[in-house]
């Protein structure tokens, strides 16, 4: 993988200024710090709480109350139907969340079999990253794009069917391209952008 | 000749500084006519236009009045999709991370029937093959998206599939159709008297005491003094401030709407005279505030809902209602002859109750914010009483809509019909699969 140039954190600069400031008080200068954060490094980072949450409420929550004991269900419709959202709606409501603060990432789950097909790949890293992480099982894909002008670094993470919940909402739904669906398949993938210079 | 064409420049640029300063002459800068929404504040012109910030700072000020509703209705095209890269390329044929880029302002030879610009081909941009997933939808024109009362952009909450499908089969009428009660955490009884008054000598009127005195501010215990002020404090007429210290939620949302939006933006408050609509001429100068509405002692809601707005509103839509079943079942409700909620007044449907019950229900005072598209209606008003295809055919009849309401919809929205024939083909193929 690539190293992007100026993709390092403002935390870099933040501590050079830090130390400026530590020098201009006639204090000991700081030790010096790492030059930034690697986008890969940054990318699963950001992966690793977005899967760990995801499994947590996929398991814990939505298929725990819905398919074991049966208290509550889920539903595309959670608000008018008073339900739980789905998984994939929790994951999607969250990066907007996460998209309106500006922080130069952004992530997306996206599949070869959407159920709205908005969420069909569109880029061409999207589309090669899709089936790599289906013909690879186990690996992550991760590649430089160029998107309006602007430098990414995209990483693309497989999404697996971790619970029965998973598999059976996609088989059903209507909309859904793909009804032959089983545990542990690789549904889909998570899309991570990091803007370069950030 | 030089000295006098500096002078002439030099005073030029005094007199239209000085016609920007004093807010008077603001209209000499006008770029060309403002839009439905925005006219009544167009000379407040820092309502949207910041001195510095361009684009970002004009998009922070459509947020900042529209923001809330927006994410109140579920904004199915909220701007976060658009910041995503992998939309890059359809941000460079449409910015829909900006309002105004839909949404033009001061170009009336472009403004629509709903008060805005639009242009005809934005659904296109990213669902032009809609139709492969959609057979229903194969062949349908670019720009009857949304005009067909089918989709709108932003506020989807009435017309997603299987809504549209879980309403299929309502009649028109649901014989026991009521609207929301209103509802608040009870106040505590602490009436008080006609004599126990505490007005001044000099402002003390017979009548006005009485109509208090069987108010529910009597009988919530708020005196005189509690709206008009103590001692040398007394106005005549007390500011909407005086409103806002208990009716926070009230004045707020009034003051969103086109009747207080003048207030917000620092001009004097809105008046007939200044709207587009027509407007009746012996109400032209009338001020808009709480007081234009509720009788200022009596506080009577009931004529807030119907009296009040017709004493301005000119209209062929306001000057139907009295003629329309909505009306007669207003007046039956109030001569007691069918249930609370079962009339529909002005406000029934322009400021509608909301909330959940059992918890707080009151009158939303924007009455701007249930108009536009009207759609808006649908869930929070129209569907307590009449079934989902009926409402939309109606809302969708434009004659209709200025009759008010008084034959049955001649349109036909085919939304539904749509949602049911999809769903019977996804039946069929589930059935041939194994």
């Amino acid at each position: 993988m690539r190293r992007l140039e100026r993709s390092r954190f403002g935390a870099a600069s933040a501590s050079a200024a830090l130390a400026a400031l530590a020098l201009a008080c006639g204090e000991a200068a700081l030790p010096p710090t790492p030059a930034g954060i690697e986008p890969k490094l940054m990318a699963d980072a950001l992966h690793a709480v977005m899967e760990s949450d995801r499994i947590v409420y996929t398991k814990k929550v939505v298929n725990r109350l819905q398919n074991d004991l049966g208290v509550i269900r889920a539903s595309e419709h959670w608000e008018d139907d008073q339900a739980l959202p789905l998984p994939a709606q929790m994951f999607r409501m969250g990066s907007e969340i996460a998209a309106e603060k500006d922080l130069g990432f952004t992530y997306a789950l996206l599949s070869l079999w959407p159920v709205n097909k908005q969420n069909a790949p569109r880029t061409d890293a999207e589309k090669t990253g899709l089936q790599f992480v289906i013909d690879n099982p186990g690996e992550n894909y991760y590649v430089d794009e160029e998107l309006g002008g602007e430098k990414y670094f995209t990483a693309i993470y497989p999404d697996v069917a971790v619970a029965p919940a998973c598999v059976s909402c996609h088989n059903d739904h209507p909309d859904s391209p793909r009804h032959d669906f089983e545990l542990q398949d690789v549904m889909g993938g998570v899309v991570v952008r990091i803007r370069a210079g950030i | 000749m030089r000295w006098a064409a500096a002078l002439g420049t030099l005073a030029l640029a005094l007199y239209l500084g000085a016609a920007f300063a004093g807010k008077r002459d603001r209209a000499l800068f006008m770029p060309g006519a403002t839009s439905a929404g925005h006219h009544q504040i167009e000379l407040a012109c820092e309502s949207c236009h910041a001195r510095f910030g361009g684009g970002a700072a004009l998009q922070e000020a459509c947020v900042r009045c529209h923001g809330e509703q927006l994410a109140a209705v579920h904004d199915s095209h909220p701007r976060t999709k658009f910041t995503d890269p992998r939309n890059a390329e359809r941000v460079a044929l449409l910015d829909a991370r900006l309002c105004a880029t839909c949404h033009v302002e001061h170009q009336p030879e472009r403004m629509r029937a709903a008060g805005l610009t639009l242009p005809a081909d934005y659904c296109f941009r990213c669902h032009e093959k809609v139709g492969e997933d959609r057979p229903t939808h194969a062949g349908v024109a670019f720009d009857r998206c949304a005009s067909a009362g089918c989709h709108n952009f932003h506020d989807n909450q009435a017309l997603y599939e299987d809504f549209l499908f879980a309403h299929r089969a309502e009649p028109p009428h649901r014989p026991d159709g009521r609207l929301i009660a209103r509802a608040w955490a009870p106040i505590p009884e602490k009436r008080l008297a006609a004599d126990a008054h505490d007005a001044p000598a000099h402002a003390s009127d017979a009548k006005a005491i009485a109509d208090w005195a069987a108010s529910a501010h009597a009988g919530a215990g708020v005196n005189c003094s509690g709206c008009h002020g103590e001692d040398a404090g007394w106005q005549e007429t007390p500011a909407l401030t005086a409103c806002d210290e208990c009716h926070a939620r009230e004045a707020e949302r009034f003051r969103s709407g086109k009747h207080g939006m003048r207030i917000a933006a620092g001009l004097s408050p809105m008046r007939p005279a200044l709207a587009r609509l027509p407007m009746k001429s012996e109400a032209l100068e009338r001020t808009l505030d709480c007081a234009a509405c509720h009788a200022a002692h009596a506080v009577d809601t009931r004529s807030a809902a119907v009296e009040a707005c017709l004493g301005c509103h000119d209209d062929a839509h306001s000057l139907a209602y009295q003629a329309s079943p909505h009306a007669a079942l207003w007046r039956s409700e109030l001569r007691g002859k069918t249930p609370p909620g079962s009339g529909v007044s002005c406000a029934s449907c322009h400021l509608p109750r909301r909330g959940h019950p059992g918890k707080t229900v009151a009158a939303d005072h924007d009455q701007n914010g249930n108009l536009r598209p009207n759609e808006k209606m649908v869930r929070s008003v129209c569907l307590a009483c009449h079934g989902l295809g009926f409402t939309l055919d109606a809302l969708a009849d434009a004659a209709l809509v200025r009759r008010n309401f008084d034959r049955a919809p001649l349109h036909t929205v085919d939304s539904i019909a749509w949602a049911e024939e999809r769903k019977q083909a996804d039946r069929a193929s589930a059935r041939r699969e194994p």
